[in-house]
């Protein structure tokens, strides 16, 4: 293969697909490459999943600026990409009065970020919103305008979105080679065949650094730090928690959290450790990691349902050596852009750092506006979430909508068919859990994982050995072999 | 004369008694350990030929399902448990198919059928 | 319009849904409705190939699929018993009233005079036992790959390492055997085996399948595909000690650590549980805390014969049949039946009992394996029976009857004991 185009984006995380997002805007030919089957198969996937107002970081650092525009403008998009995000707000809780001094710090430099509605409360009015924290807590700062999102959600509407408007995105596609003639981008080699492109965004997470040495750019390193959760069954503890709950952060990072997801999941995490730079993509998860974990939730909320654990997993943050986000352009290589860095907050700030790439490419190229962009996706059917009569109408057309395939998340066939064939669909068992929440429940695809399987054989029309969990090299079954004579 | 003893699980029934049997030129002259006459006979057959079930999946088309349960009809030389199944991976059937029903007759020549376990 | 109303609604179709059917029509229930989620009824058993099953009670030695098979002509072609396959209950409300979903009757809403409770149990996964390392693909409950290698064709991989010696896991031993695969290991972190004694012979031995006991996964290794575990050896507490790590190649991982009864649709309904069997708490009925709604099988307690799922739901079936006919006879004393000394868990958990008296069936299992103990059930000071057993295991249900002549009048409630004998 070798293609045109006038933009490529390498990486298919957050960022990527918001500047995906960002491109079909324009009337330019963007093309996103990514290495794993499905996107939002690294960072994206292992990460807290909130929407951060914006008061940690340093005043007129890029994260400060780019988190609270970011958040900003996720409160416009929730309803033109139908994103799934609750605005539940989140509190820092102070256990003593050092920790109370510290939220004061928070809420100054909060405020001289540009958040809007922060304010200190005392340990009772938390507990009064939030009763399951510990009584241990003197005070806390809350943020009106932070929330909690389902990050995969968030990264594939954008995805979709482009992709409707006339974006392409490619998968199970490696980046080999970026190549520079005269100090300049011309071409991006993959596995798949050649790009040639005179603009190359770098949003490729933990491996940011070597694609910028691909491309003649060795300004910077990124570092590794693996954070480690424990998700919970949501039928334990129902609400236990509504808004995220972090520590009283320290020089290390915002601490270890209690959250719920969007469906109602309560989740504890992320511990930080730092990895050796040869392996950035060591996901694993440690027994000390995870008591780690629990010994320190228990201080913001005693009585984690640890019983009802249904899954432990861990994500890699992008720790750049300038400790801030690098949004803009290469000093060293022309058509080079780089969103690299990306580590908290990036999941809140990837709509503006999106914004702020693309129209560094748009005022230099000149390029204009779509007029028939369309905004918006394919509406995504949720059977259990739906009231009789809709349920009815909807299996009247379709049967499949009438087969549960998830018990444990009444997740329908037709809903796993829908994931499959929507704009980007899913080519993986967990590209249709991120999709579906097939999977996702107390049984963790015992039941359905088979049969997932099964239907993204039949309708991606491969053997059922050719069906991978999520990563390249993924496969999940094999035939069986024939034997001798009977 | 040589005399050893060797001690085995029955498998009788899930009491699964260990039996100690005394051995003399390879003949079994004692068993103990059993709580019932069927651990004695088990030892007997057990050292000097093994028997075991089999059960396993042939591939049929047009059933419900890809494969069909089957089962050996009698037991068969423990020895050649293996070799039978190895056969029975490429057996292709065509439904229907009712429990009972020879699948593979008198299967390596052991005297034994390998039957159906359901209808499908 | 109201909905439509049956005696008897039983929710699975599995042994104990199918046995439950069969019961309640001969005790005669008239309108009998079985919803079962799977494309044919026959539940867990119809991927359980193996042979071993309905010796108690079918009094022949069948496979998984035999013995289903055998619960399903039962009930076949009955007119008063209706079957719907591929059907999910989505919720039951505390009137009774089942809302179900299937590709052919689309959204349903029936009502039951009764309701049996037959949904059976599923497999503990990695998440609980917290297994440390990555999330790659094969690693597999023992269950799931028993469903693929035996009803739908595919193999979960080639070389394979066991993590747990329950019965599934010692089953799948033999089978990944018998398929051409090469099973590395099983390893158990108890210090000894969960699985029968026969099946430790027929699935490990006669294979030369290495079994270590009080061992435990410490890793898993692959970032794509399993590529191999670290285990170790663990202490008295069954955490791992240092140093006695040592890694085993492989492509697959079955987990064969435990069943949970599948109780979402009861504890939606309220019922209450008991905490040490995950399942409600019955009278010897199989009748839950809520009046007219029944529990049997592996929804109940987790059983290691298929037997004594029939037997129990056949009990629940006969006396779900007379409660909507409003013959169940009242009772004149409600007793509690506690589990002591070795006893882990006794079901029934409490006796309703009748003025007549009748046979109570009391299903057991111990703590801890043990040699020649005295199983003794009282009712306040009065035994009301005492035996020796040469054996009792965790692994193994200890079930024995209380006479109705013994039974009746024991009003004080009753004590459950088994006891080393010294």
């Amino acid at each position: 293969m070798t293609k045109q185009a006038d933009v490529v984006v390498i990486g298919g995380g957050i960022t990527g697909t918001a500047i995906l997002h960002e491109l079909s805007k324009y009337n330019l030919r963007a093309v996103l490459v990514e290495q794993e089957p499905e996107l939002a198969a690294g960072t994206t996937k292992g990460n807290s999943a909130i929407l951060h107002a914006g008061f940690d970081a340093p005043t007129g650092s890029m994260k400060a600026l780019m988190n609270v525009e970011g958040n900003a403008m996720y409160h416009e998009l929730k309803d033109e990409l139908d994103l799934e995000i609750r605005w539940s707000g989140s509190y820092v809780a102070a256990l003593d009065d050092e920790q109370v001094d510290v939220l004061k710090e928070l809420l100054a430099r909060g405020q001289a970020n540009g958040v809007p509605g922060l304010k200190i409360v005392s340990g009772d009015e938390m507990r009064e919103e939030e009763p399951n924290v510990s009584k241990d807590i003197k005070a806390a700062l809350f943020a009106p305008t932070a929330g909690i999102c389902w990050p995969f959600g968030l990264a594939l509407a954008f995805a979709e979105n482009a992709v409707i408007n006339g974006a392409e995105v490619i998968r199970d596609c490696k980046v080999t080679d970026i190549i520079v003639e005269d100090g300049a981008v011309k071409a991006v080699e993959t596995d798949q065949g050649t790009i040639e492109t005179k603009y190359v965004i770098n949003a490729a997470g933990v491996h940011a650094d070597d694609i910028s040495r691909l491309a003649g750019d060795d300004s910077f390193t990124i570092k590794p730090r693996r954070g480690e959760y424990i998700l919970f069954d949501k039928t334990a503890q129902k609400d236990l928690v509504y808004s995220p709950i972090f520590p009283t952060p320290t020089k290390m990072g915002k601490g270890i959290l209690v959250c719920a997801t969007t469906h109602g999941n309560v989740f504890v995490g992320p511990n930080a450790q730092d990895l050796p730079e040869d392996d950035k993509d060591d996901t694993a998860v440690t027994i000390p990691g995870m008591d780690e974990i629990l010994d320190k939730a228990r201080r913001l909320v005693p009585n984690i349902p640890v019983g009802a654990t249904i899954t432990e997993f861990s994500g890699v943050r992008a720790v750049s050596n300038t400790g801030d986000f690098i949004v803009g352009p290469s000093e060293k290589t022309t058509g080079l852009l780089h969103a690299a860095g990306i580590q908290s907050p990036g999941l809140t700030s990837a709509p503006a750092i999106a914004k702020k790439l693309v129209n560094l490419i748009v005022s230099e190229t000149g390029a204009s506006a779509k007029s028939d962009y369309k905004k918006g996706r394919p509406a995504q059917p949720c059977f259990r979430m739906m009231l009789d009569a809709d349920q009815k109408a909807l299996i009247a057309k379709d049967p499949r909508y009438g087969r549960v395939i998830c018990r444990c998340e009444t997740i329908t066939e037709g809903e796993i068919v829908d994931a499959i064939h929507r704009p980007v669909g899913a080519r993986t068992v967990d590209g249709v859990k991120r999709r579906t929440r097939a999977g996702m429940g107390r049984c963790q695809g015992g039941f359905c994982g088979p049969r997932v399987t099964q239907i993204l054989a039949r309708e991606l029309n491969i053997p059922v050995t050719e069906v991978r969990k999520e990563m390249r090299n993924s496969y999940m079954f094999y035939n069986k072999e024939s034997g001798g004579k009977a | 004369m040589s005399v050893e003893t060797k001690q085995l699980n029955c498998i009788n029934c899930p009491m699964g008694c260990l039996l100690t049997v005394t051995l003399e030129d390879g003949k079994v002259t004692n068993v103990t350990g059993n709580t019932c006459p069927r651990g004695e006979t088990y030892a007997h057959q057990e050292l000097t030929d093994p028997q075991r079930m089999l059960t396993s999946t042939v591939s049929i088309e047009g059933g419900e399902l890809p494969l069909l349960p089957v089962v050996s009809k009698t037991t068969l030389p423990k020895g050649k448990i293996l070799d039978c199944a190895m056969a029975l991976r490429s057996v292709h059937v065509k439904a229907p198919v009712k429990t009972g029903d020879v699948i593979v007759k008198d299967i390596l020549g052991l005297g034994v059928d390998i039957v159906a376990s359901r209808d499908m | 319009m109201g909905e439509q109303l049956y005696d008897i609604i039983i929710v699975g179709g599995g042994p104990a849904g199918l046995s439950a059917a069969y019961s309640a029509w001969q005790n005669g229930a008239k309108e009998i409705l079985v919803l079962e989620r799977d494309r044919e009824a026959g539940g867990i058993l119809q991927q359980c190939i193996h042979n071993g099953f309905g010796l108690h009670h079918f009094k022949e030695e069948l496979t998984g699929p035999g013995y289903a098979q055998r619960c399903y002509d039962l009930v076949k072609d009955k007119p008063e018993i209706k079957i719907l396959v591929d059907t999910m209950v989505l919720n039951i409300g505390q009137d009774k009233t089942v809302t179900a979903v299937s590709p052919e009757h689309g959204l349903m809403k029936v009502k039951g005079k009764t309701i049996i409770l037959t949904m059976g149990c599923r497999e503990r996964t990695r998440g609980a036992i917290r297994i440390p390392g990555y999330r790659p693909a094969g690693v597999f409950t023992a269950g799931a790959a028993q469903r693929m290698v035996n009803m739908e064709g595919y193999l979960p991989g080639k070389k394979i390492v066991i993590l747990g010696s329950g019965d599934i896991g010692l089953i799948m031993a033999r089978r990944m055997t018998l398929e051409g695969c090469k099973v590395q290991a099983v390893l158990e972190i108890c210090p000894f085996s969960n699985g029968l004694t026969r099946n430790m012979v027929q699935c490990l031995y006669d294979y030369d399948i290495p079994l270590y006991l009080s061992h435990t996964i410490t890793a898993i290794h692959g970032k794509d595909r399993v590529s191999g575990i670290t285990a170790a050896k663990v202490d008295d507490h069954m955490k791992p000690i240092p140093g006695t790590e040592f890694d085993i190649d492989c492509d697959t991982l079955l987990l064969s650590v435990g069943l949970i009864p599948e109780n979402e649709l009861s504890r939606g309904l309220g019922i209450a549980m008991h905490p040490l069997t995950n399942g409600p708490i019955v009278d010897q009925h199989r009748e839950t805390s809520i009046p007219g709604i029944f529990a049997a099988g592996n929804v109940v307690h987790v059983h290691d014969l298929v037997d004594f799922v029939s037997e129990e739901a056949e009990i629940a079936g006969k006396y779900a049949a007379l409660k909507a006919q409003e013959q169940l006879p009242e009772d004149v004393a409600d007793i509690a039946v506690e589990a002591i000394d070795e006893v882990r868990t006794c079901v029934p958990q409490h006796v309703r009992a009748t003025a007549e008296g009748e046979t109570i069936r009391l299903f057991m299992r111990v703590r801890k394996p043990m040699k020649k103990v005295r199983l003794t059930v009282k009712s306040g000071d009065d035994t009301l029976l005492t035996k020796v057993l040469p054996v009792a295991k965790p692994s193994e249900m200890i079930a024995v009857n209380v006479p109705a002549a013994k039974a009746k009048g024991h009003h004080a409630d009753w004590t459950v004991s088994v006891k080393e004998e010294a």
